[in-house]
């Protein structure tokens, strides 16, 4: 069943994403068709899915970049859809949404990529204090030395990491990883699940992890949900829905292994 | 309409994507004028886009002012020389390069040169997400990304206007002096002779919004880009073309009401 509450789970603190009966078409398309789903606090949550399931559009309707057509949805006790301009901008100050294409701004450093959100939110902040916070991000995802790389100069895995150090400059309470792994080698997408698990441990932070990688899902997440044709499956820990008789699942599970 | 509704055809296809996109550009003036006069005005990033937008055309803008100031001299000179006024030449001049040459022929270039790449970067900024990256880090991307380009080419374009008329005319100036002994106070004394407040405001008035176009419409093209690469080289492509157009008939509209205002 669908998680209603976090006080199901002592080691969970309150709600900070409530879901409920979400709805987005794109035109006659209807991508999701009315989905539940609550994410606690220190909770890192999983949404799988196929390509083109509607997982991304999902996040980026708790971010405020796509509007929904119907349902309600509270993001750190905040509606939404009622906030006005400022009052969604000061809520997405709180998250962090790392892209799947990492979206670094290819005309500045890897410095200057993670400098920008700083200086344009925080006023009257000296030089020498937006240098440590890019530095205590940076060393956060290991890439210190690479500060003065342009993106193009880096690896997949590194932009990867920059774009989460970029998310995490601003020390959000939630984190929204768009397919952090899709594209990457094996053992990249280890440290890469390993460097979510960390930032979770050293920020506090509440994830949603949008992936079709099962190994990253079972490796960084409390709990996993299966969104198929537009509805969220009943979720449950990667060991639960191992053994589920649902056969959307099942199918999901068997094909990735044998991938 | 229901959201999630399929948009009705009224027309056709082709007709009604047509208005759409009237509309949409419209929208997206407005959202312009509505951002450019509240705070935060991102000054810096107003002057790194006129360095941009100005001091990189200097070099392409010189060359050519200062060729088409070269040929227009020789090849007006036979015709007045025909008729026995070959020392109207800088008038003739000072007139086609204040009046028209100088504002279109920056225009065009910039058009060509600022309105290809702010498409393109802004299309691809869009297709990579870059844009997308923007907002949920709290930045309103339509005020840094568009508000300090178009007025950076809004206020770069007159000057470097201007700065064509100058080169022009010492372009004429070197081809006059290299077949008569008029010296350089008497050139531009007479070159400046048969021209008027109403032409310099004109002038100006209308490079300002040659640099105004280009830049919305750069923007525009880039900031609204889809398709992925192929979007890239369409923004930038069509960033170009509509400009160029739309310049060409501003021209037409600005030098009927500066003819009115001369002529009242």
């Amino acid at each position: 069943m669908e998680k209603t509450n976090c006080k199901e789970d002592k080691n969970q603190g309150e709600p900070v994403i409530s879901i409920q009966g979400l709805h987005k078409s794109f035109g006659a398309l209807e991508v999701l068709k009315g989905i539940d789903l609550i994410v606690c606090k220190g909770e890192n949550v999983a949404v799988l899915g196929k390509s083109g399931s509607g997982k991304s559009v999902l996040i980026k309707i708790i971010v405020g970049l796509l509007k929904p057509d119907r349902g309600s949805l509270k993001v750190l006790e905040k509606e939404v859809e009622a906030l006005n301009g400022k009052e969604l901008d000061e809520l997405r100050l709180r998250i962090g949404f790392s892209f799947q294409s990492s979206a670094l701004y290819d005309s500045m450093s890897v410095f200057q990529n993670l400098a920008f959100p700083l200086i344009m939110n925080v006023k009257h902040l000296a030089k020498k204090e937006v240098a440590e916070a890019v530095e205590e991000a940076l060393e956060a995802v290991g890439l210190k030395d690479k500060a003065e790389r342009m993106p193009a100069e880096l690896s997949g895995g590194q932009r990867k990491r920059v774009g989460i150090a970029r998310a995490l400059i601003l020390k959000p309470e939630i984190m929204l990883y768009d397919e952090p792994t899709a594209g990457l080698d094996p053992i990249t997408s280890a440290e890469i699940n390993e460097l979510i698990n960390e930032v979770q441990e050293k920020y506090n932070t509440s994830s949603i992890i949008i992936t079709h990688d099962l190994t990253c899902a079972k490796n960084t997440c409390n709990r996993i949900v299966m969104l198929v044709e537009g509805k969220f499956l009943p979720s449950g820990k990667f060991e639960e829905l191992f053994k589920t008789d649902n056969q959307q699942v099942k199918d999901f599970f068997s094909y990735n292994f044998i991938q | 309409m229901i959201k999630g509704d399929t948009p009705k055809i009224i027309f056709s296809e082709q007709i009604d994507q047509y208005f759409m996109g009237v509309y949409s550009a419209y929208k997206f003036v407005i959202r312009f004028f509505k951002e450019v006069f509240v705070p935060p005005f991102h000054l810096r990033a107003i002057i790194t886009q006129s360095y941009e937008i100005g001091v990189k055309s200097l070099a392409l803008i010189s060359v050519t002012g200062f060729i088409i100031g070269i040929v227009f001299t020789k090849q007006s000179r036979p015709s007045l020389e025909d008729f026995g006024a070959a020392s109207w030449l800088p008038n003739l001049v000072g007139i086609a390069i204040i009046r028209a040459l100088g504002p279109v022929l920056t225009a065009l270039i910039c058009a060509g040169k600022v309105g290809s790449s702010i498409g393109a970067e802004l299309s691809s900024m869009k297709v990579t997400e870059q844009i997308e990256a923007m907002e949920v880090s709290a930045i309103n991307p339509f005020k840094y990304l568009v508000v300090t380009r178009v007025v950076a080419s809004t206020i770069m374009v007159p000057l470097l206007a201007m700065y064509c008329v100058f080169i022009g005319l010492i372009g004429s100036y070197i081809n006059v002096h290299a077949g008569e002994t008029t010296s350089f106070t008497t050139f531009f004394k007479d070159a400046f002779s048969s021209i008027t407040f109403i032409d310099l405001s004109a002038a100006t008035a209308k490079a300002t919004v040659y640099g105004f176009t280009i830049g919305i419409i750069g923007c525009y093209k880039g900031y609204n880009a889809t398709k992925g690469t192929h979007g890239v080289g369409k923004a930038a492509n069509e960033a170009v073309v509509l400009a160029m157009f739309l310049v060409f008939l501003e021209e037409v509209i600005i030098v009927q009401v500066s003819n009115w205002v001369r002529y009242f």
